[in-house]
């Protein structure tokens, strides 16, 4: 038996091709340059008991699965991937096989990380301490090399009509949970821990950059789940700056006229360079990185207070010039993947206050459009250009039948 | 004689009128029946100013002549409006260099050797070196710069004096070395009845703290109008008034010199623009032609840079000295004579060409909120009795309104117009929620006291300038104005006065009247 699925493969022509030109001219990389193809796969092995497998419902296409398509990624990931692989690690399926007390035809959420548990490993410091995101072992024991299902060879991903997971990797979807909210659930996981490592403080004046997706869910993160005072984010686009505003952002700017909003309510100094953006004596305590861009990360550097935090939500894909982070003593943090987090002294885990948070917030519109497998072009071609088409977040609908 | 200002109507014979619009122009087709409102010719010059500075400080008004308050070993401190006024800047010599040299030569002869200067800026952007020495001269500017005449600032908690509180609990603070000194002397070029009197000191010298007394929604709602400052017709000027009262109890000794200038706005080849359309000459005509091509291809900077560098050569038309009220009693009726307008009853419509500078943007941009400042600010209020529109009824300016502001001398207007702005337009909500965060800002201070930069507060004061228009009237449609930025502002924009006339017919009705303050010169409409 085979199983239809969106596969990416090691071409390393394609691969500098499009990290030369896709920034250019993106419809390349969905198009000639994408070193990707729609195959039909022999079925997945299941790699052992506690093992089952999934029938994907929605699955995501998330910024880093642009990156890697694109050629943007750093080739610091390179050991932590197996190609060829197939791509999707935000995911809502149903479950094929019954498996250690989830029942088959159950839905799911898919936690991605393969972890020492998924992997049969005795669990490593991080596993044990249950920051699974923090996993050291990802590139061995019974599987191949991968940070997450996703990326990983044998596991198989999200954007195809079957993948394997094991029993640690699956949570439970409510009833009352639509797929649409559902697959939301794993980037709301992120935005949890990105917020929880933000450590905001009551009061606390936060920036958040970038309002796609991420953005926005982190924008939900924070106002749930912390005492943040002034909310100011960072949008680009029209439809963007709605989103922001209508889940309760104290203030939505365009990014050019960042600096000066947060120069504003935090009454900092600007100064100019002789060369480069401006930047604060003062700023926010806080700001999110969530975009991961070279001039966003920039702008969080410029705009924090002296001794304040940054959290980098978003994969960086290039330094910038980091006089700041030594002159204003600032701490960077990353914030890559939820695992147990403390909410008000108590332990949960990410996945747990997710599900909470999609229950509780009109998200329906977050996924703007579903595409059949076959139609994965347009799918990519419409997440390269979400922001400007007004979409928050592309998926693939893999039972859907492509035109 | 120069003639008196008057009221046209526009007939078939009447042509196209000269119309400003920013730093443009252009000749309007008006309807028959509108009408126009000309200010009077320029008065004639006084020839010897010197002659009459001289005469004015010896033969003062209400106080003893300059020459016997002077004395060695006083303290002397003079005070000199700053670069906005006149409009536009004086070809040189300024009349505040004039009066400055027979000042401090006076001084010189009695033997006073502590003398400070101040430009008084009040909470505006500090002067340049050039833009001093354009204002006072090669000798003083020589003299005096930089140890011994400086820009107040209004923000030197060290260098500011609190002088006491009036019967309605204003503060005054003033600058600490004015404030102290045995004699100061303020030197004024009144262009407008807004200015001079108590307000100079008052204003000039003062400190937020101070200034916020009379720079305020409810005073200038209740300023009927700000350029009619009689008592009880603006209530700024009777807080200012209060203050002046304050300043005099403190025992601070203030000898005024008001200067009033004529109508002569614009120096050849723009003299057209001083006269009236039908007595343009062929050679006018044909520079009107010259002048508006050039201005309509020309690249903007190259455009700014030229409308930046005119220089009026304004006339000196009268020069008084002595005590602050009888002084500026004589100012105002000198200002009178030159800018007063009869005008018979309001219009639904009125109309105006808003020219290229104003107060606050000499060597800088015309940013929206400046535009708004000048148009429903100041112009709409110069008249006496009545506004030249009825209530309810329509402004339509002539402006491009560009969304472009300075970035050196106006960083706070940026903020204002992206924040306060973009939430609300109504100056009472405005003045309660963000006034105090501007005003006190560090940064904005830190630009204002060593850049040069208008004060945090400064905008706020551009939009209650228009607070009294923006309550009366029911609608301001702007001729060629960036839509969004009218619209951030309140404003409707046409493209064409025809469609402005259209708009303005949902307000006023299909068969409105229409009356075109043809300005600049600046004048006074006195509406019975």
């Amino acid at each position: 038996m085979t199983v239809q699925a969106v596969e990416l493969f090691r071409s390393v022509p394609r691969y500098l091709t499009a990290r030369a030109l896709g920034g250019r001219a993106p419809g390349l990389v969905s198009g000639p340059l994408a070193p990707m193809r729609l195959a039909n796969k022999k079925d997945p092995q299941l790699p052992g008991p506690g093992w089952a497998r999934v029938r994907p419902l929605l699955s995501g296409i998330c910024g880093s699965d642009l990156a890697t398509i694109s050629g943007r990624s750093s080739f610091y990931f390179s050991p932590l991937v197996s190609m060829p692989f197939v791509p999707g690690h935000e995911v809502v399926g149903e479950l094929i096989d019954e498996v250690d007390g989830l029942a088959a035809g159950t839905r799911i959420v898919l936690e991605p990380v393969l972890k020492c548990e998924a992997r049969g490993l005795d669990p490593c410091d991080n596993c044990a301490a249950g920051l699974t995101g923090r996993c050291d072992r990802v590139t061995t024991g019974h599987l191949a090399a991968g940070l997450q299902t996703g990326y990983c060879k044998d596991t198989g991903g999200g954007w195809s009509r079957m993948l394997l997971a094991h029993r640690s990797q699956l949570h439970a979807v409510p009833d009352e949970l639509s797929d649409r909210r559902a697959v939301l659930v794993e980037p709301l996981s992120c935005a949890v821990h990105g917020s929880l490592r933000a450590n905001v403080q009551p009061n606390d004046e936060v920036l958040v950059i970038g309002a796609g997706s991420i953005g926005i869910l982190t924008l939900i993160a924070l106002k749930e789940l912390t005492k943040a005072g002034r909310i100011t984010v960072v949008a680009k686009h029209g439809k963007q700056r709605g989103w922001a505003d209508s889940f309760g952002a104290t203030e939505v700017v365009p990014p050019a006229e960042a600096t000066n909003a947060v120069r504003r309510s935090t009454r900092a100094m600007k100064l100019e360079p002789e060369m480069g953006r401006s930047f604060l004596m003062g700023g926010a305590d806080v700001v999110i990185d969530c975009v991961g861009s070279k001039s966003s990360l920039d702008l969080a550097l410029r705009t924090t207070r002296a001794g304040g935090r940054i959290v980098v939500s978003g994969i960086p894909v290039q330094t910038p010039d980091l006089t700041p982070l030594w002159f204003r003593e600032l701490e960077l943090v990353g914030a890559y993947t939820g695992g147990m987090e403390t909410v008000d002294g108590e332990r949960r885990h990410a996945f747990d206050i997710a599900i909470d948070l999609a229950r509780e917030n009109p998200i329906d519109g977050i996924v703007g459009a579903t595409y059949p497998l076959s139609r994965w072009r347009e799918a990519i071609d419409h997440a390269l250009g979400a922001g400007k088409l007004g979409t928050l977040k592309v998926a693939f609908d893999p039972r859907a039948e492509g035109i | 004689m120069a003639r008196p200002g008057f009221v046209l109507e526009v007939d078939e014979r009447t042509p196209p009128l000269l119309v400003h619009q920013g730093e443009g122009f252009r000749l309007e087709k008006f309807p028959l029946g509108s009408r126009v409102i000309y200010p009077p010719d320029a008065l004639p010059k006084i020839r010897d100013v010197r002659g009459a500075i001289r005469h004015a400080l010896a033969n003062p008004h209400g106080s003893e002549p300059l020459a016997e308050l002077l004395r060695p070993g006083m303290k002397l401190t003079i005070a000199i409006d700053d670069i906005s006024l006149p409009l536009p800047p004086m070809q040189a010599p300024d009349v505040r260099q004039l009066v400055l040299e027979e000042v401090i030569e006076l001084a010189a002869r009695q033997g006073v050797e502590d003398i400070k200067l101040f430009m008084a800026n009040s909470l505006h952007r500090r002067m340049t070196g050039p833009e001093i020495k354009h204002a006072v001269g090669e000798r003083v500017y020589r003299s005096f710069y930089p140890k011994d005449l400086k820009n107040h600032d209004a923000e030197d908690p060290d260098n500011l004096l609190f002088v006491g509180t009036t019967d309605k609990g204003e503060e005054v603070e003033l600058n600490k070395r004015a404030a102290e000194s045995d004699l100061l002397v303020y030197v004024n070029i009144n262009l407008v009845a807004l200015d001079g009197g108590h307000k100079s000191v008052g204003t000039g010298l003062a400190s937020y703290r101070s200034v916020r007394h009379h720079h305020n929604v409810h005073t200038l709602l209740h300023s009927n109008s700000y350029m009619d400052p009689r008592e009880g017709r603006s209530a700024m000027h009777d807080s200012l008034r209060r203050m002046g009262k304050v300043i005099a109890d403190a025992g601070i000794r203030v000898f005024t010199i008001e200067t009033t200038l004529n109508n002569n706005t614009f120096p050849e080849p723009f003299g057209f623009m001083n006269k009236r359309e039908w007595e343009w000459s062929v050679k006018e005509q044909g520079t009107y032609l010259a002048a508006k091509k050039l201005n309509d291809l020309g690249p903007s900077q190259a455009k700014h840079q030229i409308w930046m560098r005119i220089r009026s050569p304004h006339g000196v038309t009268g020069v008084n000295a002595g005590a602050t009220d009888p002084v500026h009693e004589r100012t105002l009726a000198k200002l009178h004579e030159q800018q007063l307008v009869e005008v018979d009853g309001q219009s639904d419509i009125m109309v105006i060409g808003m020219p290229y500078l104003g107060p606050y943007n000499v060597n800088s941009i015309m940013n929206p909120i400046l535009v708004h400042c000048l148009g429903p600010g100041y112009i709409f209020n110069m008249y006496r009795n009545k506004p030249v529109a009825r209530p309810g009824g329509v402004m339509i300016l002539f402006h491009p309104v560009p969304w472009e502001f300075h970035q050196v001398h106006h960083p706070s207007y940026v903020d204002f117009f992206e924040e306060v702005l973009a939430e609300t337009t109504d100056p009472a909500t405005i003045e309660s929620k963000f006034e105090e965060a501007y005003a006190t800002d560090p940064w904005y201070i830190h630009l204002y006291r060593t850049s040069y930069a208008y004060h945090g507060v400064h905008p706020f004061y551009m939009w209650y300038w228009g607070a009294h228009a923006l309550d009366y009237l029911g609608d301001v449609i702007v001729v060629g104005g960036n839509r969004k930025a009218c619209e951030r502002m309140g404003y409707r924009a046409a493209t064409t006065f025809r469609d402005a006339l259209e708009m303005a017919g949902e307000t006023v009705g299909r068969s409105p009247s229409i009356a075109y303050f043809h300005m600049p010169p600046f004048m006074i409409a006195d509406v019975r």
